[in-house]
Order: structure tokens, then C-alpha cells, then sequence
């Protein structure tokens, strides 16, 4: 199990957007009358989007309301689940995959352009407040390892220099391209295809 | 090597576009209707023809499966619920399902619900995939703006309507009861089985789950005749499968490619070999990381499928192979595998929770070659503490992968850890001491 806990600088108050309400409202009508308990992984997400990618403890009372549930199953879920942000992380936060696919193809050297750039330590702001970084748990683009994701995106086929450089633009605030860095299509065998080559001259 | 016609991802690495145009053109949707008219139980004896077996690590056939749906709709109705919580180390294969051949999903998913007479599908999607999960999200609009989906969808007379739930980054939830305790709004811990799923599921209701990939193969297999789905592979392990191969090859890649394929030609043609040459080659891990690795000299021989492997006491999982070249340190290798274990542990059964930790933090000692003698047999002895005594296959899953590292590199860890025994011990006794073992001598 990993261990989760709160931020200890809390705000006092949270209430979802007019447009956070709206889609709230439409993700608990895909589940039937009465199960609206289902909605609460989602609305989670829509509260992290809102508050600057983590979520405060306030922001669960108000879901927990909002579904009519009991609080402290909003916060069971809130600190199961590793992709909710309990604590403060960067506008551009960067996640380095290194299980063992990423780490044999030398994602401890992604990790160091991390320390290098961002911080020195995992979930730990840049200097212009802007980026933190972490080391996670299997991102599921083994064949392309190894790779980081930045908000929503993935960055595949990497090496400490084309981190430095994606770090670089994303610090300047400019949005990188996501996708494969050695310019392969998607997870073909890079210049090595031998099926579908009809399409592929197609 | 596998032709062409008969690879049923044709849009594996998106020459050709996922909209639902470029889908008909490559064949889905053709004939939706004419499927769905001859019945369900043509449909469930097609599949059953065909010996597909589930695609997402446990292999249960299908067919089967779908059969124990209640035959009869009760008071309470049947859902559909897809399993696309990939997030096994060394498997990336639904992803490409989901961004690049949606549509075979989709219509997969409508014809699983009319045989199994769920009205009302949810696909899980792990959170991380969140940019795919919208193009499939894209693609389901596009299905009900053209009717494919909906009320009497693609004219077939069956109503359908499918959601897309996403998870948040627990591997667990890929464990298909955990899913739904996910689905339903609690934390994923798995449940006691039975009551199964089929007969008390989501919302205490019945409920099939299938893999994304087993889901997307049913179209073609039901066009095409399950002889013919039946006819590539052998016996018991049929059809096609698509094979991730990471790690340490040239040229890692997905493909598409028989059932039973030897291992060598897979690394060797389709991943242009291993880094370093064919005989710089340590280990593979054949099926994803809970899968026990196989040694180089078994390598060159092994064929892929659920039963080749099995008998290797090794299985085909999810087919992510993770290919481990002599550069590595292997005994490191396990100790990043067993780390994620550790991580991804529920919690719910105290095996598991505490038995990950153990093994991660032993493993880690061991590669730095700070453990003692006999820590070695130790460690053998926990895994055989959790596997088998917790609630779901994680602690299995778990252990696997150690117990084949202790199957196959005890010498090297032996001989790194060759520190003596801070307690000399008089007796035998097991180190976690269970009652019915002290009976057993040599226990």
C-alpha cells in the first residue's frame, strides 16, 4: 500500500464552477437512480481539474454532499486511489514511470533530468512554483520506455537529453509535442516493420 | 509469421485513421444486423467454437462465460462491464485498442450485450490512459450520431448505451471484482468469490466482464466463422493475440501474431532481437510482470500460448513480454517488480499487505548483497505464505514472479549473499511458523 496523506494547509471552502456543476450534473445521470455514489471517482477528477490539481479535504465534504454520502467514503476513496492529488503539486506535473520495463531501458536517467530541472526531491515545487515531479508505478507504454507523462499526455521513447529539452519548453511554458521522441509511428517496430505493410504504403 | 488478411487489428498503429468510416472500410459494422439476427445462442456457440479464452491474464473461455448468464432477465437487469484497467508492468496492448480500433470495441460490446442481454455497458479505463479514453469517448459519439448505438441500435432492435467510467491509478481494479466495488464509488478492494460476478455483480446485479481485447476480437470472430478463428494456433490456445515485447530489444514493438508462435521468432523478427545478441540474452518475462521469468536455455524452445507455458510454470498472462539482457542486474529487476507490488497492495488481506513489503525490502537487501544465508530460503518460505491466502489472485500475482527468481537464480543470489545467520538456529522450523507445517517434517 502506499501512504497517502492530507496537505496540511487546507482552504476553508470549496464549491464546483458553474461548468464544473454542469458536467458533475451529467456524469451522475450515466449511472442508474440511486447509484449516484458511483459518480464520486469522477467528480473527484472535475474538483482536482478545478482547484489547481489537488484536492482539499473541503472539496470532498462538498462532493460528499453533492452525492449525498457519507464523508469518509469520499475519503476512503480520495486516499486509495494514487492518482488523486492531496497535496499542493505543479501547474505541469510530471509523473517518470520506472517500473521494471522503463527501468532496464534507463528511466533512472530521466529521473536525474527531473532533479536536475525541477527539483531535487520528488513532489517538491520548482523554483517558479510551476512544476513538481514524481516517480510512479507501471504508466502502461512499456514499448515505448521510457516515457513520462505531463498533465494528460505522454511522452514516450525518451533519453536524458530529450527530457532536458521537453523540461526545458515546459518551463518556458510552451506545450511540447506528446508522443514517441525517436519519430516512430505509434508502437511500430521502428524501421524493423514486417506486418501491415500494404497499409503502411497505403 | 501470421498473414495479413488474417490479422484482425489491421489498425494496430493507425495508418489508416479510427473514425467510423475508415472502420467500415476495414470491415466493422458491415453487417451488425445480420449477426445479431441469427441469435444469442448462435453467437455463444460461435464463440465457443472458436476457443477464444479470455484476454487479460487468466484465460477463461469466453463462450463459456457469457453462458452463465442468467437465461432469463429477472427483476434486476444484466450489465456488460469491460475490463480496460491495463496496468500490468510490460502490457500496452488496449491502449491501442482504444485509440486506434474503437470501433471494434464498440460493436464487440453490442453484440456481448445482446448475448449476455445487458442493455447498459461501462468500460473502465485506468485514469492514466485519460487522452485515450477521450478518443474512444469521440468514437461512442460518433456510434450514436450514426445509430450504431442507442436506442435499436445499428437497426438491430437492441438497446444499448455505453459509459465510459475512469479509474485513478490502482492496479488492483484490474481484478474484476474490485472493479466493480471501483464502479460502484468505493475504494477497489476486492470480494469474496463466490457469490460470482455473472449472478451478483455491479450493483448486486449479474454482470459479465471481459477484457477490452477479448470484447474486440468477437466481431471479427463471428464474420469470419469460429473454424476460422479456431484454425490458427492449437488446440485450446486458438486465434491470434497481440504480443507486447519491451525491454531490452532493438526494436520494441506490439503485433499481432498466432497463438503458439515461438518466443525466439517473436524477439528475433518482429523485435529485432535482443540488445547485445541472441546469447546476451538472461531472462524473459513471458506474460506481464506476475508472470514467474523463464531462463535463456528455455527460451530458445518455448512457444507461446496459455498451456505451453503453463507447463514451463510460467504463463502467457497478457502476453507483455519483458525481454531481460545480461547488462541488467536481474536480482534488481525483481526488486523494482516486487516494489510495485508492494505499492499496489489493496491492503484488504494481511498476507498481501504486509508480504509485499517484506519481499521488497528483502529483495532490495539482496541485490545489495546485505542479506544472509539464510534469507534466501526465507524468502521462498513468505511467498508461500501469501500465494493462496488472500481473498483475490494478487497474492498470487505477487509472489509469482519471486518464487521464479528463486527457481531459476538461486545460485547468483547465493552467491552475492553470502553473510551468515545472525540466530544460529538448532532446528528446522519454518520462519513463519503455521501449525499444520510444524507436523510435516522437513516442513
Amino acid at each position: 500500500m502506499s501512504l497517502r496523506r492530507p496537505a496540511k494547509h487546507q482552504p476553508e471552502n470549496f464549491e464546483f464552477s458553474s461548468s464544473s456543476l454542469d458536467a458533475a450534473k451529467k456524469i451522475v445521470s450515466k449511472y442508474p437512480k440511486g447509484k449516484q455514489q458511483s459518480a464520486v471517482m469522477a467528480l473527484l477528477y472535475i474538483a482536482q481539474r478545478q482547484n489547481s490539481n489537488w484536492i482539499p479535504l473541503a472539496a470532498m465534504k462538498y462532493i460528499a454532499k453533492f452525492l449525498d454520502m457519507p464523508y469518509i467514503k469520499v475519503y476512503e476513496v480520495a486516499t486509495f486511489y494514487t492518482m488523486y492529488n492531496l497535496s499542493p503539486v505543479g501547474k505541469h506535473f510530471i509523473q517518470v514511470c520506472t517500473t521494471t520495463p522503463c527501468m532496464i531501458r534507463g528511466a533512472g536517467k530521466l529521473v536525474e533530468a527531473c532533479k536536475e530541472k525541477i527539483s531535487e526531491n520528488e513532489c517538491e515545487l520548482s523554483d517558479d512554483k510551476s512544476c513538481s515531479w514524481m516517480e510512479v508505478e507501471c504508466l502502461g507504454a512499456c514499448v515505448n520506455a521510457p516515457m513520462m507523462q505531463i498533465n494528460d499526455e505522454y511522452y514516450e521513447d525518451l533519453d536524458k537529453e530529450k527530457t532536458l529539452k521537453i523540461l526545458d519548453k515546459i518551463l518556458k511554458g510552451e506545450s511540447p509535442k506528446p508522443g514517441s521522441y525517436r519519430g516512430r509511428l505509434n508502437n511500430e517496430p521502428e524501421n524493423n516493420r514486417k506486418t501491415l505493410m500494404e497499409y503502411k504504403n497505403a | 509469421m501470421l498473414k495479413d488478411q488474417d490479422r484482425i487489428f489491421k489498425n494496430l498503429y493507425n495508418d489508416l485513421g479510427s473514425d467510423v468510416v475508415s472502420s467500415q472500410k476495414r470491415g466493422d459494422w458491415t453487417d451488425t444486423k445480420e449477426i445479431i439476427d441469427k441469435g444469442r445462442d448462435w453467437i455463444i456457440n460461435e464463440i465457443k467454437d472458436s476457443q477464444l479464452r479470455g484476454r487479460g491474464g487468466a484465460g477463461f473461455p469466453t463462450g463459456l462465460k457469457w453462458s452463465f448468464a442468467p437465461k432469463e432477465v429477472g427483476s434486476r437487469p444484466h450489465y456488460l462491464v469491460i475490463n480496460g484497467d491495463e496496468s500490468e508492468p510490460g502490457t500496452c496492448k488496449d491502449r491501442d485498442i482504444l485509440r486506434f480500433e474503437p470501433h471494434k470495441l464498440i460493436e464487440g460490446c453490442l453484440i456481448a450485450s445482446y448475448a449476455v442481454q445487458a442493455h447498459v455497458c461501462y468500460i473502465y479505463i485506468r485514469g492514466e490512459y485519460f487522452v485515450d479514453g477521450q478518443k474512444l469517448q469521440a468514437a461512442i459519439d460518433e456510434a450514436y450520431e450514426k445509430k450504431l448505438l442507442g436506442k435499436n441500435a445499428a437497426g438491430t432492435g437492441w438497446d444499448l448505451d455505453i459509459f465510459i467510467h475512469y479509474g485513478a491509478g490502482a492496479y488492483i481494479c484490474g481484478e474484476e471484482t474490485a472493479l466493480l466495488e471501483s464502479i460502484e464509488g468505493k475504494k477497489g478492494q476486492p470480494r469474496l468469490k463466490p457469490p460470482f460476478p455473472a449472478l451478483i455483480g455491479l450493483y448486486g446485479c449479474p454482470t459479465i466482464i471481459n477484457n477490452v481485447e477479448t470484447i474486440a476480437v468477437v466481431p471479427t470472430i463471428l464474420r469470419r466463422g469460429g473454424k476460422w478463428f479456431s484454425s490458427l494456433g492449437r488446440e485450446k490456445n486458438t486465434g491470434t493475440k497481440i504480443f507486447c515485447i519491451s525491454g531490452n530489444v532493438n526494436t520494441p514493438c506490439n503485433v499481432e501474431e498466432e497463438m503458439n508462435i515461438p518466443l525466439k521468432e517473436l524477439i528475433e523478427v518482429h523485435a529485432g532481437g535482443v540488445i547485445g545478441g541472441w546469447d546476451n540474452l538472461q531472462a524473459v518475462i513471458p506474460g506481464g510482470s506476475s508472470m514467474p521469468l523463464i531462463p535463456k536455455e528455455k527460451c530458445e524452445t518455448l512457444t507461446m500460448d496459455f498451456d505451453s507455458l503453463m507447463a514451463e510454470k510460467s504463463g502467457l498472462g497478457t502476453a507483455g513480454i519483458v525481454v531481460i539482457n545480461k547488462d541488467q542486474d536481474i536480482i534488481k529487476c525483481m526488486a523494482r517488480i516486487a516494489r510495485f507490488y508492494k505499492h499496489e497492495s489493496c491492503g484488504q488481506c494481511t498476507p498481501c499487505r504486509e508480504g509485499s513489503g517484506w519481499m521488497w525490502r528483502m529483495l532490495e537487501r539482496m541485490a545489495k548483497g546485505d542479506a544472509t544465508k539464510d534469507e534466501v530460503d526465507m524468502l521462498g518460505d513468505v511467498t508461500n505464505q501469501i500465494a493462496g491466502h488472500t481473498i483475490c489472485a494478487f497474492g498470487e500475482g505477487s509472489s509469482w514472479p519471486v518464487q521464479g527468481l528463486l527457481r531459476h537464480f538461486k545460485k547468483e543470489i547465493i552467491e552475492r549473499n553470502n553473510l551468515d545467520p545472525i540466530v544460529q538456529k538448532k532446528n528446522n522450523i519454518p520462519y513463519l511458523v503455521d501449525q499444520h507445517l510444524l507436523d510435516k517434517k522437513n516442513a
